[in-house]
Parts: structure tokens; sequence; C-alpha cells
């Protein structure tokens, strides 16, 4: 079963605090995870490793480049679970 | 030497530290873990401590066991030098380990084996690098001078102390935290150091096993923990009006070119580097009040250790007060030169040796050298008949031959 998108940002949201110390309350659904939530290249690793463990979907690495926002990654994780489904 | 910071079996900061030294008190206990049942040795010096009120969890997970101690202990240090004002690019690091992110890599191991190399953190190799421990205090104090990490067993933070007192000698920086860490109690590495028939056995009674010098010392005990101090030019010092704990008057080195995990038995290595170090600080043996030994509690080392001290101060050697503080920290293995060289510091500073405790029948081979060992604190001389300045020397040996030999001057 899909998870709905605002589903997926508050569980996205809670990796982001997990892996930054950002407070989940503070990642807002525009936020640049690089500039705004200071996740570097390894901590992108480690939260997208954590979110295709968490969301049951593959994100490749050569989508990481399209990957800015925190919406970037909801939207992404929605469409995979949904292409999942239709499968 | 403005500062100094200290993560220890017998305490969370150098005061704990301290008190439990001069209280004879030992740091090592039976280990618990399941693991320890398959294992000759089951006792270990351990740091009993909880990082995450200090490093957030986040950073902790990123970080070796060997690199949060060493974070923890640079931190003190730097909070008691008073945060120096120095411009980053005089600012040097220079932490060494013995082997480096142990845990870390036999954590990554299993993690390959189970799941593949996705399953890998992406801080997988800052972990398990030696550098490692170096590079998260450089960042943190944003250290832009140099950062160095010195490799060389049981010797490296005595080495990398020694560096840092070159580091500033030179030119290329006006103050450096320099020191040591490790954590290594794991299987493999009580494993590998019992195999090698290094470790004491004496598991039924952990706080008796550690005994340098002592007819019954049947080896050493594994410990972990870091040590740190701040050194500053003496100019650098002066300016700020920083309080001086003591100077880093000189350092020794020299190699055995023997055997890979054997001292030379007669001491002639070891003798050196604290000939050299003393000439280094151009300081005369009758200054010299207090040795902290490196005498780690095995047969072949103690003696040689002994044989050395005589060989380096002839006949001044019974004016000397010798202390193996190994008795109670355990051996800390690439950390223990940075601990001891504490302990030798603050012992200069309170004129105040540190016991040798368990030491209850004293080696033939020791006794005939006229080392004086005591089982209580001992108060220590002014050094050099009260007119010159007293000093403190530590000794740190390492598989592989290292002999480096650390002087310390009264402020």
């Amino acid at each position: 079963m899909p998870m709905t998108e605002q589903e997926i940002f508050t569980s996205f949201g809670g990796l982001v605090e997990e892996f930054t110390g950002m407070s989940a309350g503070d990642v807002a659904p525009g936020a640049d995870l690089t500039e705004d939530l200071d996740v570097d290249s390894l901590a992108m690793v480690e939260i997208i490793t954590a979110a295709q463990e968490k969301f049951g979907v593959d994100i490749p690495d050569k989508e990481l480049k399209h990957l800015k926002t925190v919406q970037d990654v909801v939207s992404y994780v929605q469409r995979a679970q949904r292409s999942i489904v239709s499968a | 030497m403005t500062g100094l910071g200290a993560v220890t079996p017998l305490g969370a900061d150098v005061d704990g530290t301290w008190a439990a030294l001069l209280a004879g008190r030992s740091g090592v206990s039976r280990l618990t873990e399941s693991w320890a049942d398959e294992l000759p040795v089951r006792i270990a010096a351990r740091v009993d401590l909880d990082f995450s009120t200090m490093i957030p969890v986040r950073q902790l997970r990123r970080m070796d066991r060997s690199q949060q101690l060493a974070l923890i202990a640079a931190r003190q240090a730097w909070r008691d030098a008073g945060a120096p004002d120095v411009a980053p690019d005089r600012l040097g690091v220079s932490i060494a380990t013995g082997v480096g992110g142990m845990s870390s890599m036999l954590d990554a191991h299993d993690r390959l084996k189970e799941g593949g190399w996705q399953k890998l953190s992406p801080y997988t190799i800052p972990m398990l690098m030696p550098n490692g421990a170096a590079a998260w205090v450089g960042i943190e104090l944003g250290a832009r001078a140099g950062l160095h990490t010195a490799v060389s067993a049981c010797a490296s933070s005595a080495e990398a102390i020694g560096y840092g007192l070159q580091l500033i000698r030179s030119g290329r920086a006006d103050v450096v935290v320099a020191g040591g860490a490790e954590a290594a109690i794991l299987p493999l590495g009580i494993g590998g150091f019992a195999v090698m028939r290094a470790l004491s056995l004496r598991n039924d009674e952990p706080e008796r096993a550690s005994r340098p010098f002592d007819k019954g010392r049947d080896g050493f005990v594994m410990g972990e923990g870091a040590g740190m101090l701040v050194l500053e030019s003496a100019s650098h010092a002066a300016k700020r009006g920083a309080d001086v704990h003591a100077i880093a008057a000189g350092v020794g080195y020299s190699a055995d070119a023997y055997h890979l995990a054997q001292p030379r038995p007669d001491g002639v290595g070891s003798a050196l580097a604290i000939q050299r170090a003393l000439a280094d600080a151009q300081v005369n043996p009758e200054q010299v009040v207090h040795v902290n030994a490196h005498a780690t509690s095995t047969q072949v080392g103690d003696a040689a250790e002994a044989l050395a001290i005589r060989q380096a101060f002839g006949p001044t050697t019974g004016d000397l007060i010798v202390s193996a503080t190994k008795s109670m920290t355990g051996h800390l293995l690439g950390a223990s030169g940075a601990v001891e060289s504490i302990a030798a510091i603050r012992a200069l500073c309170e004129r105040l040796a540190p016991p040798t405790i368990n030491l209850e029948n004293a080696d033939d081979a020791v006794t005939e050298t006229g080392l004086r060992i005591f089982g209580e604190p001992c108060a220590l001389s002014g050094g050099g008949r009260g007119r010159l300045p007293a000093v403190a020397i530590s000794n740190s040996f390492g598989f592989g031959g290292h002999n480096v030999t650390l002087a310390f001057m009264t402020a």
C-alpha cells in the first residue's frame, strides 16, 4: 500500500533529523538538502540508504543529482512506491 | 604545556585519573561479554563513560570509539589551556593511535559479509583510518598548520607529542594539540596479544594482574583511553598570560633493530632514547627526579627497561623515583605515552610520584639496578640539588623496536 505524500514527508523528515540533528519541524518541503539542511555527500548516502529501507524502494545513484530538495525525494519515493504497486 | 586532557580507565578527566593514581586504585576488571568466555584472557581496563552526553549520537555513530575518546580528551585539554586564541594557520594537531579504528573495521567487515557493500556506512573508511582521530580534532578546532598521525605501536602517542614539540620548534605552529587514543578491547585485540603470550592470565584477580617489576608478573593488561596535551610556544603562552603546567623540554628517539615484538634484553636501545631526550632537553641526569616507566608487566620488557634506566643514569639512578602507572591503568597501547606523560607532568607539578601497585616481590633483575619504586605516593626532590629545574621523563616503547622518551621540566 503506497504511503500518502504527507506520510512520506513526515517519515523522511524523521530520517533527516536522525542523520543531521536538524529538527524534523524545520524540514520544509522546499528545503535544499545541501544548502539548507547541511547534508554532505556522505550524509546523503546515509539518508538515502535509510530511505530505501524505510520506504521499500530503490533510489539509484544516477537519480541523486536530481534530488535537491526534500520535496524531490518525497515525490521520487511516492512515484517509486506507486510503480511497485502497479507493476 | 598549557593544557591537559585525559579519559582513562581510572577517570573521566585528568583530575579523576590523577586522584585514582595517587589512591593506588586499579582500573582493571573482568570482561562480562560472552565473547570473552572463549578467550584465555577475560580481564581489561575499560573506560566506563557515556559518550552520548558529550557528542551527539548522529556524530558518535560516524566515529570509531578511539576517535570519540580522542575528541573528548582533546576538548578537555583545549578548555584546560583556556581555549587559546591562535591563528588557524598556526594551530597544529599531532594525534596518534596504535591500531586505529579496529572496532569499526571489524563491524564493517561483518556488514560486508552479511549484506554486501551497499550495507557499509559511508563513514567506514574515515572510521577505520588511523588519522581519523586527528582529523576530528583538527576539524573541530579549525587547525590548519598541519595534521599528523604517528603510528609506532605502543610508542605512538609519545612520538606524536615529540613531533608536536618539533612542529613548534621548527616554527610551523604556535600551538599544537598532541596525544593519542586507543580502543582495542575486542576479541581480535585480546586474542591477538594473547596468542603472543603477551597478556596476563590472572583472570581471577583482575586488580592484581598488572604488576610491573614484580617477580610474579605474567604479561600486560589491555586498556583503552586517550590523553591529550596542548603544547604552546613559550612566547605565545607568555603573550596571552597562560598558565603553564610544565615545559616540554626534549624528546629522544631510538630503535632496537632487534625483534618485531621483543625489546633488546640489554636495554641498550631504550637507554639511547633516554640519553637523547636528556641531551635534547639540555639537562643533566642529576636534574631528573622522576621516571614514568613504560613497564607493561611483561617479563622481558620490565627487566630490560630497568637496565636501560640504570645505563642512562648510572650512579644517580638511586636519586630517581620510578613509577609504573600501568599497574593501575593497564596498558593503553598507542595512548599510553600521552596518558603517562600527563601523569609525569602532574607528578612534577605536585612533587609527588604516583605509586606502583602490586609490587610485592621486586624482580631480582630490577633490584640489582638500584631502581627505587614504591607502593605509596612518594615525594619528589627539587632536582639538581635544588639549583636547577627538576625534570621528569616518560618512557614509551613499541612493538617493532620503537623507543621514545619525553622529558618535562618544571615551569
